[in-house]
C-alpha cells in the first residue's frame, strides 16, 4: 500500500513538471500579454519597462527555470494582474468552488442513485419511465440556458432566491463555508441545483443500467429463492455489486465538477476558481494558468487515488496496483 | 422524502425573502462588467480601475461627464512660461484619516507613480514630463518641464493624489487591504475582494459636500446575461454595458431607467501600409500578390471608406448604439472638426475610384478583428466584408480572441484590422499622436499606428500643436491635423460607441463620455 502510494505519486509529479511546461510553450505562444496590460498611449519607454517588472524580457527558457526554481521553493509566481501570489488568489477562491461542487454532487448523489434504483426496479411503470424522461432533460438542456431560466424564474419572477454572488460565509476550520447559514444556503441552491443536474442525469442512467443488469443475475435469483428480505436484496446485493462503476464515475465527475463550473460560476456570479481562470486566460496572466492547471492536476491525482483505495474496499477481488508484482 | 423536501425548499424560500428585498435608501449595489484588478491608483492604468479609483482619491484636475477639465484638488492653474506651470491647490481638504491636504501631499504622489513595483501599465507616462516640482507654499506648486508641454493638465488629470503620511512606505499589499487606501475623494475604502466586489462607504467630511450614498457595494458581473438578471431581481440597483440585446426591452419596462452616451470610443479599420508590396492577406483574386501596396493609394483607402454603409451597422448590428464616425472623436470634443462628415454609402463611386486606382476589377483581402473586446466586434467584421461583395472586393473575416488577436496585429501581421480607441484625454491631439502620427516609438509618436501612415503635413501640424501654449491656436492645428488625415483616409473610422446603464426606477444615472461608472452620479430621480 505504501510502496503502490509512493509510486503514484511520483509518476504524478512527473505530470505535473511535463503540464507545467506544456502551458508554459501554450501561453508563450498565443500572445504577449505585456500587449494586453500596458495602456495603448504608452511609449517604448514604458513598455519596455512594463516588460521587465513582469520578467517576460528573459528568454522563454529563461522564464521557466525561473518558474521552476520558484515552484521548488512553493513560489508559484505573481499575478501579472493582480499582483498577489497566484496560488494566494487561488487558494482565495478555492472553497467557493469546493462547496459549490461538492453540494452539487451531493444533491446528484442522493437523488440520482436512489431515482436510479427505483427506474430500474420498475423499467416499465410510470414512474420510471418519468425519471427516464428527466434526465434525457437533464442530459440535453445546455448548463448556461438552465441557469438562466432558474434565475428568471427563483429570482426575477418570484424574488426568491437571489440572482448571484456567494452568500454569508462563517469559518470552519480556518475555511469560510457558506453552507452553513441562511444567506449562504440561498445564495446556493440555484447553482448547486444547475451544476448537479448534468450529473444527477447521468448517476440515473448508470444506477439504472446496472440495476436492471444486477437483478437478471443468478446470486439475485438465489438470495430472493433463500427468503431473504426484498430490502436486503437490493440495498445489499444489488447495490454494492453495482457501486463499482458508479464509484468510477462520481470521482471523474467530481474532478471535472471542480475544475470546469465555469459557465455555472460566470452565470451566477460565483467567486470560485472558474471565473478566475477564464479571465486569466482573457489576460494571458500566466502565472494564474499555469498555478490553477498545477492545482487541479494534484487534485485529480488524489481523487484518483482515493477512487482506487475505495475499489479495493468496495470489491475485495481488487488489489491496489501490482501489489503482487512488489511480493 | 418529497414532503420534507418541498417543507425545507419553502424554508429556503422564506429565508431569502428579506435577502432579496433588502435594500435601504441610502444603500446601493452596482454591477460592473469587468475585474478591478487593484485598489493602488498608480498600479495599472486600466479604464475599469481608474473608474473605481475617482471614488476614493482624486487628481488635481478631474473631468466632468464630457471630459472637460473642471477644478478638483487644485483651483486654479496656470503657465507661467512655455515651461513652468503653477497650481493653486484647495485649501481645507483632508484625507480619510483626517490629515490635510498639501503641496507635499503632492510630491509624493509624483514620486511614487514611476516607482510602484511590478505595474503591469504604469502612469508613469502621465508624470514623466515635469522635470522638477517646486513647493512654494503649502497651497502653491510649481511644476517645471524640460520642453514646453502643452497637456500637462490633461496628464495630471490622470494621476489620483495619495496621501504622504499612510502611503510612506507602503507597497500595492497595503492599498488592496484598505491600510493605504486613504484619498480626499466622496467614498471610503471599506473592502475589496478581487474578482468578486468593492464595497465603499461615505466619506462625511467630504469637501464637495454631501454625496447620495452612505455605503455603496460594487459586484463584478462580468456575464452580462447574469448582469441584467441582477438588476431585473433587484440584487443591484444598477448596471453598466447593458448587452445590445435588452437594451430594447428594458426601455420598454417601466420599473427601469436607461441613460446613454456617446462615448469616446471609435471603432475603426487600420490599412496596414508598411509594405511595398501586397500586405498580408492582401492579394488579386486569384490569389497572387500585388506589385503595389493598393492600401498606399488614397483613393483605393477612400473606396474602402465609401464602400462601409455606416448607418446600416449602427441601426442593425448595434441597436442605434451607435453614432456613425468621421474622425476620432465625436465633434463636441476638443480639438475635432466641425467640417468633417462621415463618408457616405456610395458603392457606384466606391467602384469607379478602384478603377481609377487601377484595381477596375478589385482585389481580396482578409478582414481580422477581435471578437470579445468591443461591441458586437464580429458582426461588424461580417457586415464589411458583405457591403465590399457590392464594390468588386473580396473578403474574408477571420476574428480571434483579444489575446491572440493584439499581438499579431502589433507585428503587423494583418492588413485589415478592426480596431477601437478610447481617448481618455478627450482631445483629439492625442489620439492623433497615438494612430495616424508617422511612427516613432522612441519619441512616443505614433506608438500604436498599426497601418503605418505616415504624411509629412500632418505630422507637422501636430508636433507644433504640440508646443503651442494657446489654447485657441493649438486647437486649430489639431483640427487642421485632423483634417489632412480624415481627408486623407489615413484610417477608416467606423463609429462612436454609445455606453448605456440601466438603473433601477427612481434611480438616474448621469452618463459619461468616458465609459466610468461614478456613484456620485448616480442620484435619486425627482
Amino acid at each position: 500500500m505504501l510502496a503502490y502510494a509512493i509510486r503514484r505519486f511520483g509518476q504524478s509529479f512527473i505530470v505535473l513538471v511535463f503540464m507545467s511546461f506544456l502551458v508554459f510553450v501554450g501561453v508563450y505562444a498565443i500572445g504577449n500579454p505585456v500587449e494586453l496590460l500596458v495602456n495603448p498611449q504608452a511609449d517604448e519607454a514604458e513598455r519596455i519597462r512594463a516588460t521587465a517588472a513582469l520578467g517576460l524580457d528573459k528568454s522563454f527558457l529563461e522564464q521557466y527555470w525561473v518558474f521552476l526554481v520558484g515552484a521548488a521553493n512553493g513560489d508559484l509566481g505573481k499575478s501579472f494582474v493582480f499582483n498577489v501570489p497566484a496560488l494566494t488568489l487561488i487558494l482565495d477562491k478555492l472553497p467557493a468552488t469546493f462547496e459549490l461542487a461538492f453540494v452539487a454532487m451531493v444533491i446528484a448523489i442522493s437523488l440520482g442513485i436512489p431515482l436510479g434504483l427505483v427506474a430500474g426496479l420498475k423499467p416499465d411503470s410510470f414512474i420510471g419511465r418519468g425519471i427516464m424522461a428527466g434526465s434525457i432533460m437533464g442530459f440535453s438542456l445546455p448548463t448556461f440556458w438552465v441557469g438562466l431560466v432558474l434565475i428568471m424564474i427563483f429570482s426575477v419572477h418570484l424574488g426568491w432566491l437571489p440572482s448571484n454572488g456567494r452568500g454569508e460565509t462563517v469559518l470552519v476550520a480556518g475555511i469560510p463555508v457558506s453552507f452553513l447559514t441562511m444567506d449562504g444556503i440561498a445564495h446556493l441552491a440555484m447553482p448547486a441545483t444547475n451544476l448537479a443536474l448534468f450529473k444527477l442525469s447521468l448517476l440515473i442512467r448508470l444506477t439504472r443500467a446496472g440495476t436492471r443488469e444486477a437483478m437478471l443475475q443468478d446470486y439475485v435469483k438465489f438470495a430472493r429463492a433463500k427468503g431473504l428480505p426484498q430490502r436486503r436484496v437490493i440495498g445489499v446485493h444489488v447495490l454494492k455489486n453495482i457501486l463499482i462503476p458508479i464509484v468510477t464515475v462520481i470521482g471523474l465527475e467530481l474532478g471535472s465538477v471542480i475544475a470546469f463550473a465555469i459557465v455555472t460560476e460566470s452565470i451566477f456570479a460565483w467567486p470560485g476558481t472558474g471565473k478566475l481562470l477564464i479571465d486569466s486566460i482573457n489576460q494571458l496572466d500566466r502565472p494564474v494558468i499555469v498555478a490553477y492547471l498545477l492545482v487541479i492536476v494534484s487534485l485529480f491525482v488524489v481523487i484518483n487515488f482515493v477512487v482506487d483505495v475505495l475499489y479495493s474496499l468496495l470489491d475485495p477481488r481488487v488489489r491496489l496496483g501490482g501489489a503482487a508484482a512488489a511480493h | 422524502m418529497t414532503r420534507t423536501l418541498r417543507l425545507a425548499l419553502a424554508a429556503l424560500a422564506l429565508a431569502a425573502l428579506p435577502a432579496a428585498s433588502l435594500a435601504k435608501d441610502r444603500e446601493v449595489s452596482i454591477g460592473l462588467q469587468a475585474a478591478i484588478t487593484s485598489m493602488d491608483p498608480h498600479y495599472h492604468n486600466l479604464s475599469p480601475n481608474n473608474s473605481m479609483m475617482l471614488h476614493v482619491f482624486e487628481p488635481l484636475i478631474r473631468r466632468d461627464a464630457n471630459q472637460k477639465p473642471v477644478p478638483s484638488l487644485a483651483t486654479s492653474w496656470r503657465a507661467v512660461d512655455d515651461l513652468t506651470w503653477e497650481f493653486k491647490l484647495r485649501k481645507n481638504v483632508r484625507f480619510h484619516d483626517g490629515s490635510p491636504f498639501t503641496a507635499d501631499d503632492v510630491v509624493f504622489t509624483l514620486a511614487r507613480v514611476p516607482n510602484v513595483p511590478n505595474s503591469p501599465s504604469s502612469f508613469a507616462t502621465f508624470t514623466k514630463p515635469i522635470v522638477d516640482v517646486k513647493v512654494v507654499d503649502p497651497h502653491t506648486i510649481v511644476f517645471k518641464t524640460a520642453t514646453p508641454h502643452v497637456l500637462l493638465p490633461s496628464d495630471l488629470a490622470s494621476v489620483l493624489i495619495v496621501s504622504k503620511g499612510a502611503g510612506a512606505k507602503a507597497a500595492t499589499e497595503d492599498y488592496n487591504s484598505g491600510k493605504a487606501a486613504i484619498g480626499t475623494g466622496p467614498y471610503k475604502f471599506a473592502e475589496y475582494i478581487p474578482n468578486q466586489r468593492v464595497v465603499l462607504k461615505a466619506n462625511y467630511g467630504y469637501w464637495g459636500g454631501e454625496e447620495p450614498w452612505d455605503k455603496i457595494t460594487f459586484k463584478i458581473l462580468t456575464n452580462p446575461a447574469a448582469r441584467v438578471a441582477a438588476l431585473l431581481s433587484g440584487d443591484v440597483q444598477m448596471i453598466e454595458t447593458v448587452p445590445t440585446s435588452d437594451i430594447a426591452k428594458l426601455s420598454k419596462d417601466p420599473k427601469f431607467n436607461l441613460a446613454d452616451k456617446v462615448s469616446n470610443r471609435v471603432i475603426y479599420i487600420h490599412l496596414n501600409q508598411s509594405t511595398e508590396k501586397s500586405p498580408p492577406f492582401v492579394t488579386d483574386k486569384s490569389g497572387k500578390a500585388l506589385e503595389k501596396n493598393p492600401f498606399r493609394d488614397a483613393r483605393v483607402r477612400k473606396a474602402l471608406s465609401m464602400g462601409i454603409n455606416r448607418d446600416a451597422i449602427a441601426d442593425r448590428i448595434m441597436e442605434k448604439k451607435a453614432v456613425p464616425a468621421a474622425q476620432l472623436l465625436p465633434d463636441f470634443f476638443y480639438g475635432t472638426s466641425k467640417k468633417l462628415k462621415p463618408a457616405k454609402f456610395d458603392p457606384e463611386g466606391a467602384k469607379k475610384l478602384l478603377a481609377e486606382a487601377g484595381y477596375p476589377n478589385g482585389f481580396a483581402i482578409t478582414i481580422h478583428g477581435p471578437n470579445n473586446r468591443y461591441i458586437n466586434d464580429d458582426k461588424i467584421a461580417q457586415a464589411i466584408a458583405q457591403f465590399y461583395t457590392r464594390i468588386g472586393v473580396d473578403a474574408k473575416v477571420e476574428t480571434m480572441p483579444s489575446a491572440v488577436y493584439f499581438t499579431r496585429a502589433s507585428k503587423l501581421e494583418f492588413g485589415y484590422m478592426v480596431l477601437g480607441w478610447g481617448t481618455e484625454s478627450g482631445e483629439q491631439g492625442s489620439s492623433l499622436r497615438s494612430l495616424l502620427a508617422t511612427y516613432d516609438r522612441d519619441k512616443g509618436m505614433g506608438v500604436t499606428n498599426r497601418g503605418r501612415y505616415s504624411n509629412p503635413e500632418m505630422d507637422k501640424a501636430l508636433s507644433i500643436a504640440l508646443v503651442t501654449m494657446d489654447e485657441k491656436k493649438r486647437e486649430s492645428l489639431i483640427q487642421q491635423a485632423a483634417e489632412i488625415a480624415m481627408n486623407d483616409t489615413a484610417l477608416i473610422p467606423i463609429h462612436y460607441e454609445v455606453s448605456t446603464w440601466a438603473t433601477a426606477k427612481g434611480l438616474k444615472y448621469e452618463a459619461r463620455t468616458d465609459q466610468y461608472t461614478l456613484a456620485s452620479g448616480l442620484k435619486p430621480a425627482k
